[in-house]
């Protein structure tokens, strides 16, 4: 058994998203990304001596929709809290946050893990203000302070330490994160810092129910991050439990360049917050009604598809997961089987190779430029027997880079498929003729000596063979073959 | 004829009627201003300039307004867009605000001439004028004597008609304790009547602006300038704003007053006891009804409020970091270096003794037992008034328990410095209005003060009872004597 097999792992995640909300969450400013320093900011953002906050209504729908999104019960009462640290890219030095009474509580979502499905506890889901950013000018015995992205709105939510795997934790931002771009609140990119992730992790020895010692990881800048950030972690301990050391309840830092997690800071030196109740922001009761019209303007949700296109398209929950994954692949999908009515192909297509096209170049499936008009012609060619599958995925890049349909393609490279018997036949007997060896292994029984055969037909048509007839021609002329055989041993 | 003696509504009268204009107004508060501040400290900075300026645009564009032409003068706690605003500290060094308090707005828009800025306590704690960084200010009816505080400077102003109006904040009493020892108006609005926006922060729950006048009438005319929702403060309450000078009205014919025994307290000062129990008698005398009533969680009162207020403080002045503005420590070499230096440089003694108090209180493992504890007494001192508003009308205290003492007499006393604002905390906890007027003199010629506190939003109760009280008696025709 591997060390990292005796211990269960328990991962939760605290994910902090920016909405994006034109303006700030508690002033008129614009909350736009990549605007020169300190060029979005007021009095208020500033925490210039005598301002005060004002809630930006859209901040709350927001959160109400993300709220709804992920299962939870939303608070009857909105109420703010003030969380007291020192920072320079904190102007007022409390951080305006939810302490006791967070917007949302006891929701949960679904990952995919290698059980198939897996609910995930989300424990709260809280409203706060962002912070500024420091700039460290290289050799200057000064920083600066940019102060543009102070007050951005932001949700933190937190998970419950449901998550048992890094392979889990990448699932659960990843169904997250569809969630978000279904909803349109975020722009959910973690390079930017519009989706920032912390974990706590701990390990304890399989079948134990108490909890081992706790430790947080900062500093993951995308899922994968998290993921190796995750596995690292998990291997240190394991090999520390192995050895019978203790661990040390800490904050960690992830090193992406070096691929490990170096201590920041202990328990011991954790900040004493000082929240308490944010005077300048009255607490007040949500409306239901609010949250009802919320309710109504919710669109469909990936959980929600997924359920209606394996009833609608009969397609595998496989499939479905796959497609649902983005809002803009579904749509993509959802216009083509308008077309075609063969949802199945469509979603073979998509889900192997125009994915792995879109993922080399970085970009969804949609975006890759291909007309739902063209990838459902291309599969109309491949159901008429006008080309093989084969073809296919050999012209497909060629319909991307070029933005040319299927048929254009096909009949100015003369790929159309072969399907008159008669050539085949020829054909046929031309690769038996080369292949005696193979056909006698054919005659002793095995079976994939035929599959060897059609191989070396194709070769020969350059895949322009329809491949069911190809296979049909084959048997038939192997089997006319050892007739004639089994006729001379008699 | 001396204008700067006057008080507003004689001067909106007169300007209205042409018999004077703005710039002989203010030239007169000037020249007060420049002969006597000397003795009184009440001004930590004079626009003398902008203020004639202003003054005779006035004049020439006939600007209508309900204060036009009115000389007003603002406590250095209020934000007035590009002048120092620094809350009589050193911390706030060089700080000019790029924006306007929404009360100063309000108050240019009628038309109102602003002076400059007052003195008081640094970041309004204190109740004597002694914490401010910059002077000592002193009571115009004896300057070996403090004004009060916080608002001490505008309280000393109004009283040596250095301005026609002030402009202060009340936290625990800070309008109302100095109004009573420099024998003047002062009113705590409610909480949420007047926008706090542009208002430095001491403690936001408690902190209400409200006017310091030489009359009853002319509290009720500030008040409807500075009153009102504001979109920029979500604790200003959305409600109209009544005309309070037409609550100003001489009957308290069947008003119920009720008396706290809870505000007697043994050992109290005699010549405030009695001045109070004078002042019962005028308003038997008017046809008010005085009863007795009880208020029993008033003992409370300071311990909670010394433990609510110092822990919102501690928070409102972490911002004062030296990182964007004020005063920043030299020689620091490290960002912690430059926090603590520059903090520890820039407040004064009584600063840092809050925000240790405040900082403490809100710690992890002593919130429930302090902080949380006080808001729960809060609670039950709101109820207390509740129920004695279920039956009466408005509730009479002395203001303050002792007349102006000596400078310097309690600044080694920080505990027996609190306990100035004895009658004044609770309407503040209780978010309640209430004005201090002038209702005698003791031996030494003295100002007391009488405390009105009403029902939220029922300043016109307050206004009527005031306005009874005071065309009925003589005490605010006295003026100061300054040597």
């Amino acid at each position: 058994m591997s060390s990292e097999g005796k211990y269960e792992t328990v991962i939760g995640l605290e994910v902090h998203l920016q909405l994006s909300t034109e303006s700030k969450v508690f002033c008129g400013c614009s909350a736009k990304f990549g605007q020169s320093p300190n060029s979005q900011t007021c009095p208020v953002c500033l925490g210039l001596p005598g301002t005060l906050p004002v809630l930006n209504e859209k901040v709350l729908k927001y959160g109400i929709k993300v709220a709804l999104s992920l299962n939870c019960e939303i608070a009857d009462m909105l109420k703010f809290d003030r969380k007291n640290y020192f920072y320079p890219d904190l102007p007022k030095n409390f951080q305006i946050s939810q302490y006791d009474k967070p917007l949302a509580n006891h929701g949960y979502i679904f990952i995919k893990n290698e059980q198939g499905e897996k609910k995930i506890g989300i424990t709260r889901a809280h409203i706060e203000e962002d912070a500024g950013k420091l700039v460290h000018p290289e050799n200057k015995n000064f920083s600066l302070v940019d102060f543009n992205r102070t007050g951005v709105p932001l949700l933190e939510i937190v998970s419950e330490p449901d998550l048992n795997s890094p392979e889990e934790a990448y699932e659960y931002l990843t169904a997250l994160k569809s969630i978000f771009e279904y909803l349109d609140v975020s722009t959910c990119n973690m390079e930017e810092g519009s989706l920032r992730c912390d974990a706590n992790l701990s390990l304890r020895p399989a079948g134990e129910k108490k909890l081992g010692t706790k430790i947080e990881l900062k500093n993951m800048n995308s899922f994968k991050g998290v993921k190796n950030a995750l596995a690292y972690e998990v291997k240190r301990q394991a090999q520390a439990l192995d050895k019978n050391e203790k661990i040390i309840q800490d904050t960690r830092l992830w090193d992406e360049q070096r691929g490990m997690t170096v201590s920041m800071r202990t328990k011991e030196e954790a900040h004493d917050y000082r929240y308490f109740p944010e005077p300048d922001l009255v607490p007040f009761y949500v409306d239901k009604d609010f949250v009802e019209k919320v309710k109504k303007e919710m669109p469909e949700l990936p959980q929600q598809k997924i359920e209606r296109f394996t009833k609608k398209y009969g397609l595998s929950t496989y499939d479905a997961t796959l497609l649902a994954q983005s809002r803009h692949v579904a749509g993509y999908f959802e216009e083509c089987a308008g077309i075609l009515k063969d949802p199945k192909a469509i979603a073979n297509w998509l889900n192997s190779d125009l994915a792995a096209h879109a993922n080399t170049e970085n970009k969804r499936a949609d975006e890759l430029g291909l007309s739902a008009e063209n990838l459902v012609g291309m599969i109309k060619l491949i159901k008429d027997n006008t080309i093989s599958g084969k073809i296919a995925k050999e012209i497909l890049p060629e319909m991307i880079k070029t933005k040319k349909s299927a048929a254009e393609i096909v009949k100015e490279k003369g790929l159309a498929q072969i399907s008159d018997a008669q050539s085949l036949e020829k054909l046929a007997d031309e690769v038996l003729a080369e292949n005696e060896k193979t056909v006698r292994d054919y005659a002793s029984g095995k079976e994939n000596a035929l599959t060897f055969l059609v191989g070396k037909f194709m070769q020969k048509t350059k895949g322009k063979a329809n491949p069911g007839l190809a296979n049909e021609i084959l048997r038939k002329k192997l089997g006319e073959k050892l007739k004639k055989k089994n006729d001379y041993r008699d | 004829m001396e204008k700067h003696k006057l008080t507003a509504c004689e001067i909106v009268e007169e300007i209205k009627h042409s018999k004077t204009d703005s710039l002989t107004v203010t030239k007169s508060v000037m020249d007060r201003i420049e002969s006597l501040d000397g003795k009184i400290g009440a001004y930590v900075e004079v626009n003398k300039k902008g203020a004639l300026e202003r003054a005779s645009l006035i004049d020439k564009e006939k600007q209508k307004g309900k204060l036009a032409g009115v000389p007003v003068a603002i406590k250095d706690n209020i934000c007035v867009k590009g002048e120092l605003t620094r809350c009589a500290s050193k911390i706030l060094e060089g700080f000019r605000p790029p924006y306007n308090a929404t009360v100063i707005e309000k108050l240019l828009k009628e038309g109102a001439v602003l002076l400059g800025k007052t003195n008081m306590d640094e970041f309004a704690f204190g109740s004597s004028t002694e914490t401010s960084a910059f002077k000592v200010t002193r009571n115009p009816w004896d300057t070996d004597r403090i004004p009060g505080g916080s608002s001490g400077g505008s309280a000393a102003c109004v009283a040596a008609d250095e301005t026609i109006l002030a402009i202060g904040s009340d936290t625990g009493g800070s309008i109302r304790q100095p109004a009573a020892l420099c024998g003047i108006v002062g009113l705590k609005p409610t909480y949420g009547r007047v926008s706090r926006y542009g208002l430095i922060a001491f403690a936001s729950s408690l902190d209400q602006i409200g006017p310091l006048t030489k009359s009853v009438k002319d509290s009720a005319l500030l008040l409807e300038v500075i009153a009102g929702y504001d979109e920029m403060d979500s604790t200003s309450v959305n409600r109209e704003v009544p005309e309070y000078i037409r609550a100003c009205v001489n009957n308290v014919k069947g008003l119920k007053i009720g008396i706290p025994k809870e505000y007697f307290i043994e050992g109290m000062d005699k010549e405030i006891s009695d001045s109070i129990k004078k002042a019962e008698d005028v308003y038997r005398q008017l046809g008010a009804v005085c009863e007795e009533v009880s208020l029993p969680h008033t003992q409370y009162a300071v311990s909670v409020y010394y433990i609510i207020a110092p822990s919102e403080a501690s928070s409102n002045l972490a911002r004062f970091d030296a990182v964007q503005y004020g005063f920043r420590s030299k020689d620091s070499q490290t960002l912690m270096q430059m926090y603590e230096n520059s903090r520890a440089e820039g407040f004064g003694a009584e600063a840092k003794r809050r925000i240790i108090l405040g900082t403490f209180a809100l710690s992890s493992g002593y919130y429930e037992a302090y902080y949380s504890k006080a808001l729960k007494v809060r609670t039950l001192i709101k109820k207390d008034f509740d129920k004695v508003f279920e039956k009466y009308d408005c509730v009479l205290t002395p203001t303050a328990p002792t007349p102006a003492f000596k400078i310097g007499e309690k600044m080694e006393s920080p505990l027996e410095m609190y306990l100035s604002d004895i009658f004044t905390i609770s309407a503040n906890l209780a978010g309640l209005p209430a004005i201090s007027i002038p209702c005698g003199f003791t031996k030494h010629n003295l100002p007391i003060g009488l405390q009105l506190m009403a029902k939220p939003f029922d300043e016109e109760t307050l206004f009527r009872a005031a306005y009874s009280f005071e065309q009925n008696t003589e005490y605010h025709k006295k003026r100061p004597q300054i040597k």
